[in-house]
């Protein structure tokens, strides 16, 4: 290559090569337009011309007839105030709304972070692979290997049981929580907790046995179980662990029985209020002082009975949208983080250890410098992630299950389900894309405006 | 600026060495560094791992455990599923339609974007930046505005719920961003090797085919593995586009409606949908990055 240049200084110059006479300018554009026809050929009619149809089909109504052009059932602007009214659409809308604000933020500052992080590992190739790696795979996939996740059920779903893990650490759940009565005369349930149905006056004891709770169960600091001694003026009682390996008498506070001690107790008068709370003693002893006249009934707090964490439902209604986000960060992080770690790998050196001499904190150097530096990556990255999001479609439905999927809607899905999931209403389709179109146009002279400064 | 950074390395762009003694110096307090970033990855493999070790589960053990047991259980474990998958049902043939819609959806985009790219690089036309810009405003064009018009289309043509179709909606949809990439890769090519081509004679298609194309090879790599993964993970050209002929990623949503009943055809199929792009990721992931970087703008 470089000896066939060297005819250049023999040639006259370069500039004044290309023939400035009319049929070779002809000639040039001839063979412009043949390099160009293909790809011109394509958009004009895949994009181009359907994008004007799209417009035009906004107006006509659901049975307008589609031709080369769409015609009859003019709707005028129907299918707009539709969009603006009816209630699912109304739920995508702001559902795109929380996406625009949250996504694209999110996955520039969880980028912008790794990838500073990662300048100081010396793995930082492995955790930026493994960090990348969902961008290989489709956000369909993502969506099923996600839902997956999310699963309500701690034994499926691993979210749910990484939160069970984390709880059950820190506060153990009711320790009693699988404790039922030991005799059918304490009666009620879990959720309510439970009462003895005979009614007691001053001065009457109120055993309370329980069984079915598994010895690791037993509180720490139980101790032999007594049998209440009736006191003048007052109801005593227990709580006890009614069960003996070997056998023993149901309903009676036995030798090698235990008390459970920390149990929530409640007096409650005749019409069902409650009048007094204790707690029981280390041999799950407890007291109702200066109980007065009448009669009462004694009962367990539902608290002992406190289920186990039955997962949050991630795919409900209440939360799809922020799940779906969550998803989505995961697929996004590593193209944000890899964009950036390359902005921030054009960045002197000396500036930043400039910086630090002066005696800047790594927090001052992140703030001062580096960030003001990235600003034009982390702009196209934000831009970049704004785009995308206002088509996100694949991983909503296929994280959201059925009964959540209206919840979860966003614009393009709606455009989807109105035009092609049994809806059918092509006015209406073309309308929501419109509106999806309408929405890029800023980014899109903001894309043509930075071109123009280039050139 | 394409140019530029079509040079940088793979993933790690930095080079080390310079920073060695700062290194040191501040290795002794790294140590929660690390853990957080390495309890950060972990975080992100858990998804997919999970995937797969559910795919590994019978459907009667997925009921009661959750796919971490395999980890204490390893006897859980079983390819049945994916046996059963692959002989009894349609998904190796929409593995195969989906590999021909993303094999023809990234040869398509390359062969016309490449001759734009050129003309638009180095051939003097009237209008030529103007069109140009007009590319860039395609850029953003959600394809959303071509649903339903390309649909009407399309069974006018015949092309509905066929591989042909669908390997012309991608190679359209892929074009703006083909032909912005390989133009700004094109154009950084050293101008005197093109001119004196031109004067010692060569006609243009020749000038394209023996010095733009190999010089142009890394940008029309990135390009391709873009384009190559972006096809094989359609999912809603296709439910549009197709009813029978239909690849993977729809075949896969059909089943969605009665998720947890079928789990043992959703995940192993999910799984297979993922490897080929996996691998062409991990195979490819240096010229997928520089592509990254050079078309961010999309």
């Amino acid at each position: 290559m470089s000896g066939s240049s060297g005819g250049i200084a023999v040639e006259p110059p370069v500039a004044a090569a290309p023939p400035s006479g009319d049929p070779g300018v002809l000639r040039r554009n001839a063979v412009a337009i043949g390099f160009l026809a293909p790809a011109a050929f394509l958009l004009l009619v895949m994009v181009i011309y359907p994008t004007i149809y799209t417009i035009i089909r906004s107006f006509f109504g659901k049975n307008a007839h589609e031709g080369f052009l769409p015609s009859g059932s003019f709707a005028g602007l129907d299918n707009y105030k539709a969009l603006f009214t009816t209630s699912v659409l109304v739920t995508a809308i702001k559902n795109s709304a929380i996406w625009i604000l949250v996504a694209p933020a999110a996955v520039t500052a969880i980028g912008l972070v790794f990838a500073v992080l990662t300048e100081r590992i010396r793995w930082s190739v492995a955790f930026k692979t493994v960090v990348f790696m969902p961008m290989a795979i489709s956000l369909f996939a993502t969506g099923v290997i996600w839902h997956l996740m999310y699963l309500k059920d701690p034994s499926q779903g691993a979210v749910n049981a990484a939160i069970l893990a984390v709880k059950s650490w820190v506060s153990p759940p009711g320790a009693l929580s699988t404790a039922s009565p030991s005799t059918p005369a304490l009666t009620g349930s879990p959720q309510s907790g439970y009462v003895l149905q005979k009614p007691i006056s001053a001065g009457s004891t109120a055993p309370m046995g329980l069984t079915a709770i598994p010895p690791t169960d037993v509180p720490s600091g139980a101790k032999q179980v007594a049998a209440p001694q009736p006191k003048q003026g007052a109801i005593t009682g227990v709580v006890w662990r009614d069960f003996k390996p070997g056998g023993g008498v149901v309903g009676k506070p036995e030798q090698g029985e235990l008390g459970l001690p920390g149990v929530h107790v409640k007096l409650i008068n005749s019409s069902g209020k409650v009048l007094q709370n204790a707690t029981t003693a280390d041999d799950g002893s407890f007291t109702f002082d200066k109980v007065g006249g009448g009669t009462f009934k004694t009962g367990i707090a539902a608290s002992t009975f406190a289920a186990p964490f039955g997962g949050i439902s991630w795919l409900g209604s209440q939360l799809i949208t922020p799940s779906v986000i969550i998803a989505y960060i995961w697929v996004w992080a590593g193209f944000s983080m890899v964009v950036i770690g390359a902005g921030l790998a054009a960045i002197s050196r000396e500036v930043l250890e400039a910086a630090r001499t002066d005696g800047a904190s790594e927090w001052q150097v992140f703030r001062r410098v580096t960030v003001p530096m990235l600003a034009p990556v982390l702009s196209v990255v934000f831009i970049t992630m704004l785009i995308n999001v206002l088509k996100v479609f694949d991983i909503v439905i296929s994280i959201a299950p059925g009964s959540s999927q209206s919840d979860a809607a966003v614009i393009a899905v709606q455009m989807w389900r109105q035009s092609f999931g049994g809806v059918n209403d092509f006015g209406l389709g073309s309308a929501i894309a419109v509106f999806l179109f309408l929405l890029v146009i800023p980014i899109l002279l903001l894309n043509v405006r930075r071109f123009r400064r280039e050139v | 600026m394409a140019t530029a950074e079509a040079d940088a390395g793979p993933i790690v762009v930095a080079d080390p060495s310079e920073r060695t003694v700062a290194k040191v110096t501040r290795a002794a307090g790294k140590l929660p560094l690390n853990i957080f970033l390495a309890f950060v990855a972990v975080l992100w493999l858990i998804p997919t791992i999970g995937l797969f070790l559910t795919s590994l589960l019978s459907p009667t053990d997925y009921i009661s455990n959750g796919w971490w047991k395999i980890f204490s259980n390893p006897s859980l474990a079983t390819f049945n599923n994916y046996s059963n998958v692959w002989n009894g049902t349609d998904i190796p043939t929409s593995l195969r339609i989906t590999a021909e819609i993303a094999i023809g959806g990234t040869i398509l985009p390359i062969i016309a974007a490449s001759l734009a790219g050129y003309a638009f690089a180095w051939i003097e036309f009237p209008g030529r930046d103007w069109l140009f810009v007009f590319v860039i405003a395609l850029l953003v064009v959600p394809l959303q505005m071509a649903l339903i018009p390309v649909f009407h289309l399309y069974n006018v043509f015949h092309l509905y719920d066929t591989i042909a179709g669908l390997i012309i909606f991608h190679t359209a949809f892929g074009l703006p961003f083909a032909i912005f990439l390989l133009r700004n890769f094109f154009i950084g090519i050293p101008k005197d090797i093109l001119e004196s081509a031109r004067i010692d004679g060569a006609s243009e298609m020749r000038i394209f085919l023996k010095l733009i194309l190999p010089l142009g090879l890394p940008a029309i790599a990135s390009l391709a593995i873009f384009q190559f993964l972006w096809t094989w993970n359609d999912l809603l050209v296709a439910l549009v586009m197709a009813r029978n002929t239909t690849p993977i990623t729809v075949d896969i949503f059909s089943q969605l409606r009665q998720f947890g009943s079928n789990i043992d055809i959703i995940a192993p199929a999910s799984f297979m949908s993922l490897i080929i792009p996996l691998l062409v990721f991990f195979s490819f992931q240096r010229y997928f990055v520089q592509g990254l970087l050079a078309g961010s703008v999309k």
